[in-house]
């Protein structure tokens, strides 16, 4: 047992005075979450602390809060981890989440912002005709791709601290849009381009996304629903060539091409020509991870980031053969975490593969980055 | 006073189906939930779902192999409708969009599970519930102009008027409004009431609310000793490692290293219906063959399955070994034991939904149909909610178009509202909500678990009717009205302590070893007597009392159960 020290916000809206800090200690194992320190003071000390919550296994996504200032669930954040990352004083501070407006201590309206956004993106499958009699057929890795959008459990984290969204409240946010993709990235849905129109051509759409990567260090689920933005504009962009009012699907092209120009991402490259946003540094590894895995496969294989991004590149022939092959082929399959685990080795047809043993490695050694997708 | 041909009490799976159903029908509806109905707890299921789809398959084999899981006190007509219609109900979820897990041929996968004789479970990861509960819920988003949500209502009572039902009594958690609603038919979807053992696999809102609002309104229980221990929790907080783990192969070990499932089901081994499997690692517990640092637990051992297939299919799992236990379950075994995971038991419905009181209905967790009779097979429930869910939706709809809107008088408001100001008014010297709640559920999970004893029963009865005389006093320190989670825990205690009531009573009167009910002073089966349903009802006072029904058998006689 050990003894941890809570600040917990509170806020009474019947009370008339301002939000103010509450501090409570409890004693638990370092490895029990913040949920149960928050109910330990709840049910010893103080009974009117409100927090939603249920599940107590990340599962329910009642219990969104911020931890020392990062948006996260209650539930799934360890005391021992949450003491790490607080204060000098080693007080672990619990904050109601952010762009939500608080109803009481650390319970926000979700109404009001998350599942308004949800609603604006027509969220249910509007089946392909003919409906079939027994199952859609459809390829396994297609279903298995979606379900990491599936895995969404709507907390609410990544709205949070969704940089766009603080200046535009109007964005339709990570949330929603990874929801999006739930439907365009479903083989079963025979809407898709009337989905990409709409989010395209939306102000607040797709491409209101300034790349900040909050959304993904947010969210509990491995949901990273900035790479699902990405796959929503690759294939407005790619598939549909969807030409919106914001100019947003060049910054896409010019990524891939930049690509397939240099045979990995080259970021001084690609600044100029498409990124005028915020970047962040991390953002070469993540959107890479937001591509077809077979590029992914071969980057994370063959290259090392570091020289990657201080060396310029030309393409390797094996580059541009797997573009060819993935972009000529009638259907493509999206990978994503359940395929590839925790590993970063993932799984091709025959054909990629050999085309990915077929391209050597253009003078780097050969080394694994960790899988990003947690 | 909102007014509806149909009025919905829980979101989670069985609540959301009934919607959509009655929907369909053209009646007026609305659905409450005391959480938003994403948050309900049908959202933690993770196995998966089982309905005979393969082509080798048959509904027959399903039925046989529940009704065999049930230890034969499961009600055979019920169980064939469950069966005859699953495959149906699953081609209507795939087709409102949930994304099963597929093979390479592109069709629907299955997986297997405890006490079935064939693969037979469809899936989507091991997040089978939530991918079910998320599409319902699009589904109600786009049914939004005929399905009125009440989101964070927290129902207090069922009304009645002349022995119907007629509506209820609820809160608006937001604002503690409080407001009758009235009802032509009303669907009881509240789910089940785990809370009253620590620990449990189930939510911190399952406390049993429908099952005790019911009660309290005449209509009775059944099959309410029948409490399933799960083989494979974690013994510190319960967390549920999906059956689905020794569906993809999982072993079993004791400290010996021994697969003892060997000497208890040596055709099904691993995969005998959960009573079955929860006994032998008690058993080998208690002859100390147990493991970790109590020798309280077993081994689960997911290395034998491939990695590659456990982070593809057991995905949530890796991540509670992860984060809530500290292991990476691939690599190596994770320490289980047996928890209490689910009611069998609840309000006793027929295969409409229909209850005993006119225009109540029931259905998922809450009721009992019987289809799970003394032991609930693995992957059965979800079917159980969605199947019944449909049918009281169908059924307490095509009731409602027939018949005018009843009166409903505002007595249980006032009555409600009195008891509400009650609560906020004790004074301190009242026992807080979590000790009672805390002492109920390790005498509930010392004396009515896997092992069960006439002593051990007495005693816990004689702990439940003291909590109860405690928990007219308990202590609120939140006395206001915007979300006073601290009042609903004090509400939900009432409900908590009436269904552990009622189930040590049954228990109690079982005097024999059937599915999850062992009684180690009737260690046997005894169909002679036993082979029936006990009914607990309110004798309009405060001792429940027992009555009997028979079990329906069709074809399918009981004969003994080996695995
Ligand atoms: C961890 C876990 C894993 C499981 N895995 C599987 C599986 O793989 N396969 C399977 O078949 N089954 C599984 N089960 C069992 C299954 O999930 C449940 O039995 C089933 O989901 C219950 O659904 P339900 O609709 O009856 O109730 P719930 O989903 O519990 O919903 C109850 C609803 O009632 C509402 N409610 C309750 N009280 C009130 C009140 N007073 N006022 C207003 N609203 C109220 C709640 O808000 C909620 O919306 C699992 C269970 C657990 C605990
Ligand atoms: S990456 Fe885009 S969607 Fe995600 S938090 Fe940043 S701005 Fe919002
Ligand atoms: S995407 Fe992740 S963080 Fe955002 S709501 Fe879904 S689960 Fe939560
Ligand atoms: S309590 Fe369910 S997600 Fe934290």
């Amino acid at each position: 047992m050990a003894e941890f020290k809570l600040k917990i916000r509170r806020y009474d809206p019947e009370s008339g005075s301002a939000p103010y800090w509450d501090e409570h200690t409890v004693e638990l194992e370092p490895h029990r979450s913040v949920l149960e320190g928050i109910l330990q003071a709840r049910n010893e000390n103080d009974g009117s602390i409100g927090v939603r919550c249920s599940c107590r296994a990340a599962i329910c996504g009642s219990c969104g809060v911020r931890v020392n200032g990062k948006p996260g669930l209650a539930c799934h954040t360890h005391l021992g981890a949450a003491l790490e990352s607080a204060g000098e004083d080693g007080v672990i501070e619990v904050e109601p989440m952010g762009n939500m407006p608080i109803i009481k201590d650390l319970i926000v309206d979700m109404d009001a912002v998350h599942w308004k956004k949800i609603q604006r993106v027509t969220p249910w499958l509007i089946g392909k005709q003919p409906v079939p009699e027994r199952e859609y057929i459809v390829s396994r890795e297609s279903m298995i791709d979606v379900t990491q959008s599936m895995a969404c459990i709507q907390c609410g984290a990544c709205v949070s601290d969704c940089l766009s969204m603080e200046v535009d409240p109007l964005f339709v946010g990570p949330a929603a849009l990874a929801k999006a993709y739930r439907f365009v990235g479903d083989p079963r849905d025979g809407a898709h381009e009337q989905r990409l129109k709409d989010l395209s051509e939306d102000k607040h759409g797709i491409y209101d996304c300034t790349h900040c990567f909050k959304c993904i260090e947010a969210c509990p689920k491995g949901v990273a629903p900035m790479n699902q933005i990405m796959r929503l504009r690759r294939i407005a962009g790619n598939d549909f060539q969807i030409k919106d009012r914001n100019n947003g699907e060049r910054h896409e092209a010019a990524f891939v091409s930049n690509i397939e120009r240099n045979g990995i991402l080259h970021e001084a490259d690609l600044l100029p020509d498409s990124y005028g946003g915020k970047f962040h540094p991390r953002a070469v590894p993540e959107l890479i991870s937001s591509l077809p895995i077979v590029v992914t496969a071969l980057l994370r294989r063959k290259m090392t980031l570091g020289k990657a991004l201080l060396h310029p590149h030309t393409a390797p022939d094996g580059v541009k053969r797997i573009f060819e092959v993935v972009e000529g082929r009638e259907e493509r399959n999206e990978f994503n975490l359940y395929i590839s685990g925790t590993d970063a080795e993932a799984e091709a047809s025959p054909e990629v593969a050999a085309a990915i043993e077929a391209a050597e490695p253009a003078g780097v050694a050969p080394e694994g980055t960790e899988g990003s997708s947690g | 006073m909102p007014a509806y041909d149909v009025l919905i009490i829980g979101a989670g799976l069985a609540g959301q189906r009934a919607a959509i159903a009655a929907a369909k029908t053209g009646a007026t509806i609305a659905i409450l939930s005391k959480v938003h109905p994403v948050r309900s707890h049908s959202v933690a299921a993770a196995g998966g779902i089982n309905a005979a789809i393969s082509p080798v398959d048959d509904w027959r084999s399903h039925a046989y192999d529940t009704i065999k899981g049930s230890d034969f006190l499961g009600d055979q007509d019920a169980i064939e409708i469950m069966c005859r219609e699953a495959p149906a109900e699953v081609m209507w979820l795939e087709h409102a969009g949930v994304t099963f897990h597929r093979n390479q041929k592109g069709e629907m996968d299955l997986r297997a599970f405890g006490g079935a004789s064939m693969k037979r479970t469809a899936y989507v990861a091991d997040i089978t519930g939530q991918a079910l509960l998320h599409v319902l819920y699009e589904q109600l988003m786009k049914y939004h102009e005929v399905i009125d949500r009440y989101e964070e209502w927290f129902v207090t009572s069922l009304i009645t008027n002349e022995g119907a039902c007629v509506g209820a009594v609820a809160r608006e958690i937001r604002s503690g409004k409080i407001e009758t609603f009235t009802a032509k038919s009303v669907i009881l979807a509240s789910g089940g009431a785990g809370q009253c053992f620590q620990p449990t696999t189930n939510a911190l809102i399952c406390t049993g609310d429908g099952i005790a609002q019911a009660y309290q309104i005449g209509a009775p229980l059944m099959d309410m000793e029948m409490v399933q221990y799960h083989p494979t929790t974690l013994a510190e907080n319960g967390f549920l490692i999906t059956e689905g783990a020794r569906g993809e192969g999982a072993h079993l070990l004791n400290s010996e290293g021994e697969r003892f499932m060997e000497k208890y089901a040596p055709n099904k081994m691993e995969l005998a219906s959960r009573d079955v499997v929860s006994r032998a690692e008690q058993t080998e517990i208690l002859e100390g063959r147990g493991v970790g640092p109590d020798k309280q637990g077993i081994y689960l051992d997911i290395t034998v399955v491939p990695r590659k297939r456990t982070l593809e299919a057991l995905r949530e799992i890796v991540n509670i070994g992860k984060d809530f236990a500290g292991v990476d379950i691939t690599r190596e075994p994770i320490i289980i034991q047996p928890g209490m995971h689910y009611m069998m038991g609840g309000v006793k419905t027929d295969f409409n939904g229909a209850t005993e009181v006119p225009g109540l209905y029931a259905a998922g967790e809450v009721a009992c149909v019987s289809v799970h009779g003394g032991n609930r097979l693995g992957a059965n429930s979800l079917l159980d909610t969605l199947i019944f869910g449909r049918r009281s939706g169908e059924h307490a709809a095509e009731r409602a178009l027939a018949m005018q809107m009843p009166a409903a008088s505002d007595e249980q408001l006032i009555h409600d509202r009195e008891m509400i100001a009650e609560i906020l008014a004790r004074l301190k010297s009242g026992r807080r909500i979590s000790e009672i709640k805390q002492e109920l559920g390790t005498t509930m999970n010392r004396y009515a678990a896997v092992y069960r004893d006439e002593a051990g029963l007495q005693s816990a009865h004689e702990v439940v009717r003291r909590l109860k005389e405690e928990a007219k006093t308990v202590y609120v320190d939140d006395k206001g009205a915007v979300f006073n989670q601290d009042l609903l825990g004090a509400i939900e205690l009432d409900y908590m302590l009436d269904c552990a009531e009622t189930i040590v009573v049954a228990a109690l009167e079982r005097k024999e070893s059937r599915g999850a009910q062992f009684r180690t002073d009737y260690p046997e089966r005894n169909d002679a007597q036993w082979l029936k349903h006990i009914d607990v009802s309110r004798n309009g006072g405060d001792v429940p009392k027992i009555s009997y029904s028979e079990v329906t058998i069709t074809d399918w006689q009981p004969e003994a159960r080996t695995y």
